[in-house]
This record gives C-alpha cells, structure tokens and sequence, in this order.
C-alpha cells in the first residue's frame, strides 16, 4: 500500500492504495465518486475524463483510467461532481442540458470536462476544433452533432458573448434541480 | 480490468531511477505518462513487478536551446513539446507531430521520452527523432551515453536501452527556416497512424538543398526514406521533382498487413503522402 | 392549477432526465454498492470450439478474499437456460444454451468458469488460478462454409449448422406474382451481392448486473433495455417463481439492441448469489463486452431485381445467408425476418421472394442491433436501385419516382402483405433535394466528372420506411415469436393534483421521462412539471414489454393516451356531481371541467383528484380513486420514412471518403418534442455513417475476434463525422390517436445505403459498381484499381 494525499472536488483526502489502483477506481470505490464512470479499458471513450493538475498546478484533463491514484500524490481533481460549487451549474453543463447535448448520459461527464478543458485553452473555438478537442472522447447517442453546439454555446457565455440560441423553443428552462445560477 | 499487482517506486533524482531499475532486473518497467503503458497492464498483456514512476523528475521537463542542438527532456509532455514557444522555433516538425497524438488527455500525460522509448512503429515521435538524426540520451548506472535514433530503435516495441537505463533528454538540431510536415494519415481520428510522413526541407534558390523524410509504420522501426532524400539532393523545388522523388518513398520499406491496411497498400501510401508533405515542406 | 394554453405535444420541452445526468448523480448499476456485496469475475474461452475435458477451480477458490469460484459442471443442473424466444419456423434447430458451458465452448469469448470474491482486483486475480484442459475441436468461421458437406459442426447432436430456412413468396402469399415469371419477362436483370458485415452494438455503458438474493427473494439491478422480459425468462428456465423476483433498470447508459438480451451473465450472477447468500456484482470490461454481448447484422444478401427498361421495377428475389453465431440469443433468428418485409421498402414491385437461412458458426451470436433487419433491407434495395437507374441511364431519383407509392395510393397493401396507412415520398423526397441544392451539386459533379478531378463528387439517395411499433401482438404471433407486443401505462392522480405515471417501456437514453410528460401535461390538462414518470422497476411498472424496435411511443405512449382518457372519464363524474350537473353538460379544456355556458362553474383535476382522496362527497358507487391504466396492443405496425442524401468526396488517390453534407428529411408522423426527435435523427445517421464507413468486427481462421477493443473496432469521434442538416415532413400517422410513426431506428436505416450509394456515384465514371463495407480508403482504393485494370483489359 501507498499513502497518498490529493484534493478532489475541493476536499483533501488521505489514504492508502494499492499501487495498481486506476485513479478512476479510487474516485468511484474508495471517494464513492460514482459520478465519473469507466466505458473501456483502453483510454478510447474518454468517459472517465477529470481534471487533474499538472507538475506546475495547471487543471489539465486526463483519462482517469490511465493514470494510477498514486500518481495524483499531491495533485489536485476536479470531477463532474466538483465542477460547481453545490446547487450550481457550470455553464458548460446548463450548455449540455439546452443544447440537448446528452441522450443516455454516460458519455456526458467526461465528455463536460473535456470541452471544460478544451475551452480555458481555447476560448473561442470553431465548430471544427470542437470535434479535434473532443477526438478523445466517444458517443454513441448523439452523433455529437448539438454536443459540438453546446460547446460552442458554452464557450460563448463563458466568453461574456451571450449564449447562442438553444436547440430548444426559448425561454430555455433549467433542470428541475439543481438550480439554475442566476444571472 | 485491473493490472496485477506491483510494488511502486517514485525516484527523485535520475540515478534513483536507474538503481531502482537495476534493483528490479528483467521485471521492472519504467513508467513516464503511463498512456501506453496502463492500458496494457489493465489488459494484463504485461504484468511486471515494479513500476518506476519517472513523474517526479522534475529535471526531464522543459526544452532548451544546447548550441546547434535543441534539447528535449524525456518527461516533457506531448502538449508541452506541442505548444513550447523555442520547440515550434527551432524543431516546429516536433512540435507539429506531438500535436496529432492521440487526444488532448493522452497528450496532457504522454510523454516524449515515453513514446520513443514505447517504440510503437505507429507512433509519430520516433519516425521525427529518425527523420532528424535526434540524439537519444540515456542514462545508466556507468553513467550517460548518447544513441543515435536511427541506432536506437531495434525492433517492434524494441530500443538499444538496456533493462537498467532510462531515456533522460532527447536532442535534436535546430532546423529555424526549414520547411516541415508531419502527414499522418488514420483510418479514424482515435486510430494510430496507418502511414506516416515526418518531411523537412530546406530551400535555396530555388532548389532543395537538404531534405529529410522518414516514414512511420512502414515496418517494424521508423523507416528513413533515403532514396527520396537522394532524389530530392539538389533538385528543383518542383511539383514534379517533388513528385519524382516521392516514388521512392516505399523503397526499403518492409510494412506490415494488419487490419488498418494492407503492405501493399501502405506502400502506396507512403508515396501518396510522401509527395504530399514534401509538396507542403517546401512550400509548394 | 394554472391552466395550459399551448399544447405540450410538438414543444421542444428540454429534457427533466438531464439534471442528475450532467452532475454526475448517476444511478448506473455499476454505481450500486449493497451491503455485503461481492463482486464476481468470469473466466472465459480462449478456443472458438473445444470440449472441456477437466476444471479446477481449487486453488482460485483458496486465493485470497475469494468467496466461491466455481465452473459450469458445478451448477449445470440449477443454472437454467438461456432462452431464444423466437423460433422462425417449426422445423428450426435451437440448442440449448448454457450461460456457464459446461463441456463445451463453442466460441471465444464464453463463460466457462467463475470467480466471488470480496473485491473486483481479488476475483481477477483468482480467475489465472483455475485450471482448465481443453480439447480442441475443428472451428468454422464462415456461414457459406459452415453450409458446405463435410463442415466441422458448431452444434454435433444436431448435425447441420443450418439452423432454420424461412420463405416468403408473393405469389404463395396471394400478395403478388411469381418472381420466377418476373425473370422470364425481364427486359433488364440487375444481380447484386452485398455483405452486411458484423458489428457490435457498444453502448457506452458497459453491460452491468447485481443479484441481490438477500430477504427472501431476489432483486436483479441491470443494464437493460427489458427488464419485464428478464423477470419472466429468469423464472420460466430456473424455476425461481416469478412473484419473488424485482428487476430494476436503473439508469442504463444506451442499449441500441446491444441490450435487448437476457444474458449469460445475469444467469451466472443468479447462480452465483444463490450460491453464496449475498448479493453480487459483475460488470464486464469493454473487451468482455466486445467478445461476449452480442453482435449485429452478419448477412450476406443476393438480391436479383428485374425491371423493364421504362425503369419499372417487375420482381425481386432476396436470398439471405445469416450468420447466427455459436448460439441463439433472445431473437436472434427473427432479426433478418425483420427485414423480409421491407425489401419492396416504398416501392410497387409486383412480386416478391425472400429466401433466409441462418447458420452457426464458432463466433459470438449475433442479435438485435439498431434497425435489426430493416436497415439490411434498405441497404439491399436502395444499393440496387441505384444500380438499375445506373443501368437504365436515369437519375436515382428518377427510378425511385417510376416505382414508389404516390401519396395518393395510401393506404396501400405492398407484395409483403403490409399495409402503409400513410406516407408522402414526393414531399420528402421534393424537400431533400432542395435543401441539398441537388441540381447544383450535379452540375458541379458534371464538372469535376470532365476535369477528371482527383477528388469526385457523388450524390448518395436514400429513399427509405421501416415497419416500427413492434407490435401487433397477433402479427408477433402468426411470425411465431414467443410473446406479444402490448404495452401498458399507468396514470395515478395524486392529491396535491400532480401526477404520476408509470411506464412499462424502459429507457436508456430516448427522453421518456420528457415525452411522455409533454403527452400527459396535454391530455389531462395539467402543467408539465406536474408530471413525473416512472419506469424500469418490475415492482412499480408491473406490467410492460419495454424498449426496443421503435415502439415505445407508438405503443407505450398510445397506452399512456389511453389511460389518461381513462381518468378524464372518471373525473368528470366526479366534476358533474360536484357541480350538481350531468357528465353531458360538462366539457374539458385545459384540464378543468366547465359547464356549458356557466363557464364559472368549473372544477380542475385537481379538484377532483382532491375530491376523491377525501372522499365525502363521492356519487353513489364510484371509487374513490382517478387512477387508471391500459394495456394497448397496435392493429399494425407504424410506417416512418424520409430521403436521406448524402455527398461525399471521394479522393481517387488515397480512397478517402469525406461527407461535405449530409441532409435528411424524415417523416416520423406527428412529433412529441423535435428537438428529441432530431437527436434521435442525429445519433441513428451516425450509427448508419459508422456502418458505411468505419466498423467491422473481424474474426481469424481461428475463430478469434480480431476488433477485441475500440482500439481496433474504430467507434468514430465527433471528426469523423459530417453535421447533419436534418428537416421533417409530417404526415400523421392515421394508426393511432397520436398519429406519432416512431424514429429510434430512421437514421440508422437510412444512413447507410446514402453513404455507399455517394461512394460508388462518384466513382461510376471510373468503373466502380461496389465497395464493399466499411468503405475504408483501401477498399475504396482497391475498387477503382479493380475497376480501371477490368477496363483496360476489355
């Protein structure tokens, strides 16, 4: 076993692991963060994908699949869980709900902190770069078609540019819970 | 699928690393950004008994101007080589071929050291590293030595480093003012490359004065496409030059059959793109 | 109550499923952890056939943290059988089917032994512990060859690997006429071979089961799309009675028929719980699922068309050859039967025969995936029209014109007995073409056709309609499927005047929740958040036949409509007593009862669902209670269809294929929510492009899968694929009070055959008549070499 500490969702945790324990088996069996899910074992489907900070404290997204929890030794996560602070929605996430970016949601949380990722690099992205920034993650629902939409609409409202117009009749209303943040 | 079970070693300086490796004999195995590695110990296609995680040695990150040499730590990230300011300036093939690995989250972890020393023959960084007679320095418990590439790919998945040696700066000359292209060609965005093209040429008056073309997955190694770069020595920066010399391109090549492609049509290939990355190196 | 004004049906009502959906507040049955669970592991065949001489489990079984492990000699007696529910014809071979084998395997990829331990890694660990001899047996891999005299058997007791052959013929039928006097008269024969290679279904969601036995019966958490049919297979083949077992879906990440199946591992996970009193898990890894779920397709089609040279289409003979795996799953040999009667798709033809025959073979068996059997048949006959207007120098459209069903002609009775109550192709077709710009896209074709470009254009047609709603439960019967095709819906007014719905259809991503509210906030009158839907839980909707084959609207949701006409019926007795007027005085809008002209007096359902809890004031002999349900079962099937058109450019140097536009108009009848109607268009197109050009699961000589992982069996991301410019026609269907047709399988169904049809359009100039699928750039690239070498030599 090997000790490690890291922060995720804003919460320190300490524990010990077994070398071999994939990051996303420590979030879901050890942190009962079940809401970061594992689609295959070969790093294609990008369902397990967090953010983790790099060597110089920079959120980064990976495949949590691929990395060990020993390697987070240190590291700050961020899952879909933690990506707003509670009752809130990121706008990536009311994003994904407008655009009806979503059909059975097993793809949608790695999916979300992908295109998170993808849009604080680059934060006004075509609809082409969309598609290469999400090449790391796989739907088998949506054709990804009103997922790139809903990036694209995301990085607007991130951008303070206002949101494109939802696929849906306007005025767009959100989920039931958790509540929509007022703006 | 879980890997089985290894003990963990996290060295902090480089000849840890290496005594750690030494201690562990025939199963050890290093691990740098794992994004090769894990998935095949959760296969359970290798199961070995120590993992040397090389991801607390801060000293193997980060690129810098050596001389006439750009030097690459082996640690450095295949988003960091893509997106460092002196890697597009001095080596922009590097920089350009990190960029189409994987994903971005693969990217986020993989590592340039990792990929050569992993020796896929379709990965794209060994085929840059042959293309450009990089320098492939390694460390080992009777100190460094420096392997050229093309002496350091011996195999599929095979390397000239030995079982206690670790692969700690990769260095490369600086090519400012040379064109470039990395062509890769997949059956989809996630596939490996099917064929790939690693071209650089430099222009002078007209003609190309040095060209340097190196092939990946056409064969076991990085394939070093000599009769082309003969073909292109002193030739008009022509279309047709450019086309001409291409026709070599699977000259030499041994590709294989899998279920991507055919041999036969990975050596057309090779010419196809061949004259494209050419085509686009010497700005055609 | 705030009255409604706008009607529900047709809004794009975002989704209320989305909430937990998008924060991570999952109920995956990976998520479930119960108390005392234990996790099992499956140890699997490595040999597409062999006898399995010796198993021993001893030293798996004293590892560490291992509960039990056990092997398929061990529980032969209890473990039940897997069921095929859908026998095609009275002489058909069926073996039975072991979830744990148990002296033999028959494909790579089949349970064999197991492994319960106190955590996943431990079960792992265990499984390189048991000690298995085999005996290896002679593999067949391929149908035609699993056809031939001398085959090694899949099956030895039944000694043949055919396992059924079913035939329908127009002229026996009384539907049409002889194909055989077709070919006799035809002025022209088209002759095509096309081969649906074998896919796998891969919804993102892993398959997942835990059996809890604890408390004196037994609940069953799985990702499934039917979790009715499980309960009652898991009590008919082992025996556990029906009333004590509970199955609940929780949420299920996406089915696409992959999970539309009772699976060898629900009946091991049973075996196993009861073997150690605790409830156990087992999720499968993406390489188990890709060896061991079942496959989609696998057919090799001959189709022979005749026609007059006018384009008139006179006759067509289908001749199928099926691959059914190593086993029959749930419905496997019904799956190409599916797609008998769609071969004549929108077309006239005058007669008809289908031949199919399925076969085993030592791979995994195949089984519903989205479309099963239909998008087969509209590949075949879309391909092959092309290939008669190709024939006949017309445009595509053109011969489709010369032999479709004019709007007109509905209902129309086709040669496959089928009756399409409605349709318009011409308004479908007409708005296509010009969303596309299709004569400017011919004229750019004709261009770059006369500068020999190295890229070309093609224009890919795809006229398409698919039998959905499945399904008339007497129809299912009279094809000898085991059961109907029903489905019932539960309405419960509860006090506070919300409502609750149960649903017998089981989602996995289609909207239910959503739809289904829009249909109830519309047909009781109350607000949209008023309404909150169950499903997937055989303790709260008892009674359902779930989701699959596009039925769950046409069918799950006509129940819905019926039972909530149900409860309008009896609240408005309850509103005319208390009104003090008759039940004839009283209308209804906007759910409040109104006397006719003292529109003041009034009384919403919620005052009557209020009413009724108390009680008082009831009329003589009414229950206290607005709640009703239905069980709803279609005269006919539903009868969706639309043009897809697709235009590719194709580079004749490296045979890439890329799709500059994709457009679709389809025709689903009268859509609930458009905006899940075109994700719905969206992800089926993009199952279809995959087909046309990506995915194929592919076995060595040796029976072993080759595409064991995404790494090989290429899943497209979002570059590989084009934006979709989709559109609607609507013309209702007249079937059913929604006039709703269905769409989970349209995209799918279409897509495919638009694709390829683009591919060889642009192509045809240079000899190109086929690519085989997936259209990868080297096929592509070997069809024009092919093509330009046969020139030169004639």
């Amino acid at each position: 076993m090997a000790r490690i500490s890291l922060t995720v969702d804003g919460v320190t945790y300490t524990d010990d692991v077994a070398p071999r324990t994939l990051l996303a088996y420590y979030l879901r069996d050890q942190l009962g963060k079940v809401g970061t899910v594992i689609g295959c074992d070969t790093t294609n489907c990008g369902a397990c994908t967090v953010l983790m900070t790099d060597a110089d404290g920079v959120p980064r997204s990976v495949k949590s699949c691929a990395v060990l929890a020993v390697q987070a030794d240190g590291r700050g996560v961020t899952t879909i869980e933690g990506l707003a602070p509670d009752g809130d929605m990121h706008p990536m996430q009311r994003a994904f709900h407008e655009q009806h970016a979503l059909q059975c949601g097993f793809c949608t949380p790695g999916m979300i902190m992908s295109a998170v990722d993808l849009v604080a690099d680059n934060p006004d992205p075509t609809e082409d770069e969309v598609r290469e920034g999400l090449e790391g993650n796989l739907c088998r629902c949506t054709g990804y078609q009103n997922i790139v939409r809903a990036v694209v609409a995301a990085a607007a409202e991130m951008r303070g540019a206002g949101a494109a117009p939802s696929t849906a009749e306007a005025p767009a209303k959100p989920a039931p819970e958790p509540a929509e943040v007022a703006s | 699928m879980i890997p089985v079970a290894f003990d963990y070693v996290r060295p902090s300086t480089v000849e840890d690393a290496v005594s750690a490796l030494a201690n562990a004999g025939e199963e050890g195995k290093v691990l740098a950004g794992g994004q090769s590695l894990l998935p095949v110990l959760r296969l359970r296609l290798a199961a070995p008994s120590v993992l040397v995680d090389l991801g607390g040695l801060a000293q193997l990150r980060g690129a810098r101007v050596d001389g006439d040499r750009l030097a690459v730590g082996a640690m450095t990230t295949h988003a960091e080589v893509a997106g460092s300011d002196v890697v597009r300036a001095e080596v922009p093939l590097l920089a350009a071929a990190a960029a189409r690995i994987g994903d971005r989250q693969v990217r986020h972890l993989g590592t340039l050291g990792g990929a050569l020393a992993h020796a896929d023959p379709s990965g794209d960084l060994p085929t840059v590293a042959v293309a450009l007679d990089a320098e492939l320095v390694v460390a080992g418990p009777g100190g460094r030595r420096s392997i050229p590439a093309a002496e350091f790919f011996r195999d599929l998945f095979t390397t000239a480093l030995g079982p206690d040696e670790v692969l700690v700066e990769v260095r490369l000359p600086r090519l400012a003012g040379w064109g470039y292209r990395y062509e890769k060609f997949q059956r989809t965005a996630q596939a490996w490359a099917t064929v790939g093209v690693a071209a650089a040429v430099r222009r002078e008056n007209g003609s190309i004065a040095e060209a340097r073309v190196a092939l990946t997955n056409m064969g076991p190694t990085p394939v070093r496409a000599v009769a082309v770069e003969r073909a292109l020595a002193g030739a008009d920066a022509s279309a047709d030059a450019l086309a001409a010399a291409a026709e070599h391109a699977a000259e030499g090549a041994s590709p294989a059959s899998d279920l991507a492609a055919s041999a036969e049509y990975r050596e057309h290939l090779a010419r196809v793109l061949t004259r494209r990355a050419l085509t686009a190196a010497a700005g055609l | 109550m705030t009255a409604v004004a706008e009607p529900e049906i047709g809004r794009a009502r975002l989704r209320k499923e989305d909430a937990r959906l998008i924060t991570g507040r999952t109920r995956w049955t990976e998520n479930i952890a119960l108390p005392g669970m234990l996790h099992m592991a499956i140890l699997r065949s490595a040999h597409a056939h062999a006898r399995i001489s010796r198993v021993d489990v001893s030293a798996a079984a004293a590892a560490p943290n291992v509960v039990t492990a056990f092997s398929g000699s061990d529980v032969a007696e209890t473990q039940g059988t897997l069921a095929c529910a859908w026998p095609v014809t009275e002489d058909i071979v069926m073996p039975t089917y072991p979830p744990l084998a148990v002296t033999e395997v028959r494909h790579v990829g089949e349970p064999v032994a197991v492994v319960v331990a106190r955590d996943r890694a431990s079960a792992l660990d265990a499984l390189e512990l048991i000690d298995i001899d085999y005996e290896p047996l002679p593999v067949v891999r391929d149908m035609e060859a699993a056809l031939g005299e001398g085959s090694p058997l899949v099956h030895a007791d039944a000694g043949t690997n055919k396992s059924y052959t079913w035939i329908f013929d127009s002229a026996q039928a009384g539907s049409g006429g002889d194909v055989a006097a077709a070919a006799q008269e035809a002025e022209v024969t088209i002759k095509q071979r096309y081969v649906q290679q074998r896919l796998i279904p891969s919804s993102l969601e892993p398959r997942s089961v835990i059996v809890d036995p604890t408390s004196g019966d037994w609940t069953i958490y799985s990702a499934t799309q039917i979790p009715h049919i499980l309960r009652f297979l898991l009590a008919a083949t082992t025996g556990t009675p029906e009333h004590k077992i509970n199955v609940v879906a929780p949420d299920v990440g996406g089915g696409f028929g992959g999970k539309l199946a009772v699976t060898p591992e629900e009946w091991i996970a049973f075996a196993a719980a009861n073997r150690v009193g605790r409830p156990v898990k087992y999720t499968e890894s993406r390489s188990e699922t890709m060896v061991s779920a079942h496959h989609g397709r696998d057919v090799i089609q001959d189709i022979t068309l005749y026609a007059k040279r006018d384009g008139t289409v006179t006759g067509l003979d289908v001749k199928l050859t099926a691959n059914m795996g190593a086993y029959l799953g749930l419905v496997t040999p019904g799956v190409p039967i599916l797609g008998a009667f769609m071969y004549n798709a929108i077309y006239k033809f005058p007669a008809y025969r289908f031949e199919c025959t399925g076969v085993f073979t030592n791979t995994t068996k195949t089984d519903a995936y989205r479309g099963a059997g239909r998008p087969e048949a509209t590949y075949a006959i879309e391909r092959t029209m092309d290939e008669l207007a190709a024939e006949l120098g017309l445009d595509p459209i053109e011969v489709r014109r010369r032999n479709w069903i004019k709007h007109e002609e509905f209902p129309f009775t086709t040669v496959a007995t089928l009756t399409y109550d409605s349709g318009n192709y011409e308004a479908a077709t007409d708005k296509a073409m010009s969303l596309l710009g299709y004569a400017e896209l011919r004229a750019e074709q004709e261009a770059r056709r006369a500068a020999d470009d190295r890229v070309q254009l093609g224009i890919g047609i795809s006229t398409y309609t698919e039998m959905c709603g499945l399904a008339p439960s007497r129809v299912l019967g009279a094809l000898r499927y085991g059961a109907g095709g029903w489905e019932n819906a539960s309405v419960r007014m509860l006090p506070t005047g919300k409502v609750e719905v149960v649903t017998g259809t089981s989602p996995h991503g289609q909207g239910h929740v959503t739809a289904w509210s829009q249909i109830v906030a519309d047909r009781l009158g109350v607000p949209f958040e008023d309404v909150e839907v169950r499903h997937g839980d055989t303790r709260i909707a008892h009674k359902g036949l779930d989701t699959y084959g596009s039925r769950s609207l046409t069918v799950g949701g006509i129940a819905l409509v019926q039972a909530c006409d149900r409860v309008v019926e009896k609240a408005r007795t309850v509103a005319a007593h208390l009104l003090e007027c008759s039940t004839d005085d009283l209308e209804f809008a906007d759910g409040t009862f109104r006397v006719r002209g003292t529109p003041d007096a009034a009384k919403t359902m919620g005052d009557c669902a209020l009413a009724v809890f108390a009680a008082h004031n009831l009329p003589d002999g009414v229950e206290a209670t607005l709640d009703a349900d239905a069980t709803f079962d279609p005269q006919t099937f539903s009868f969706p269809h639309g043009t897809h058109l697709c235009a590719a450019d194709v580079d004749r140097e490296t045979g890439e294929v890329h799709i500059r536009r994709y457009v679709c108009v389809d025709d689903v009848g009268r859509v609930i929510n458009p905006m899940i109607v075109e994700g719905q268009v969206h992800g089926g197109v993009a199952q279809g492009i995959a087909q046309a050009l990506f995915e194929e699961a592919v076995y060595d000589a040796d029976g072993n899968l080759l595409t064991g992982s995404f790494v090989d069996y290429t899943i497209p991301s979002a570059v590989d694929l084009p934006t979709i410019e989709s559109d609607r026609t609507e013309t209702p269907a007249t079937s059913n009070p929604l006039g709703v047709k269905g769409v989970g399988e349209a995209g799918t169904i279409a897509s495919t055959p638009a694709v390829v049809n683009a591919i060889v359009d642009a192509l045809r100039p240079y000899g190109v008549r086929d690519v085989p699928m997936p259209c990868t750039p080297e096929r592509v690239w070997r069809a024009i070499r092919s093509a330009s070498s046969q020139e030169v030599t004639s």
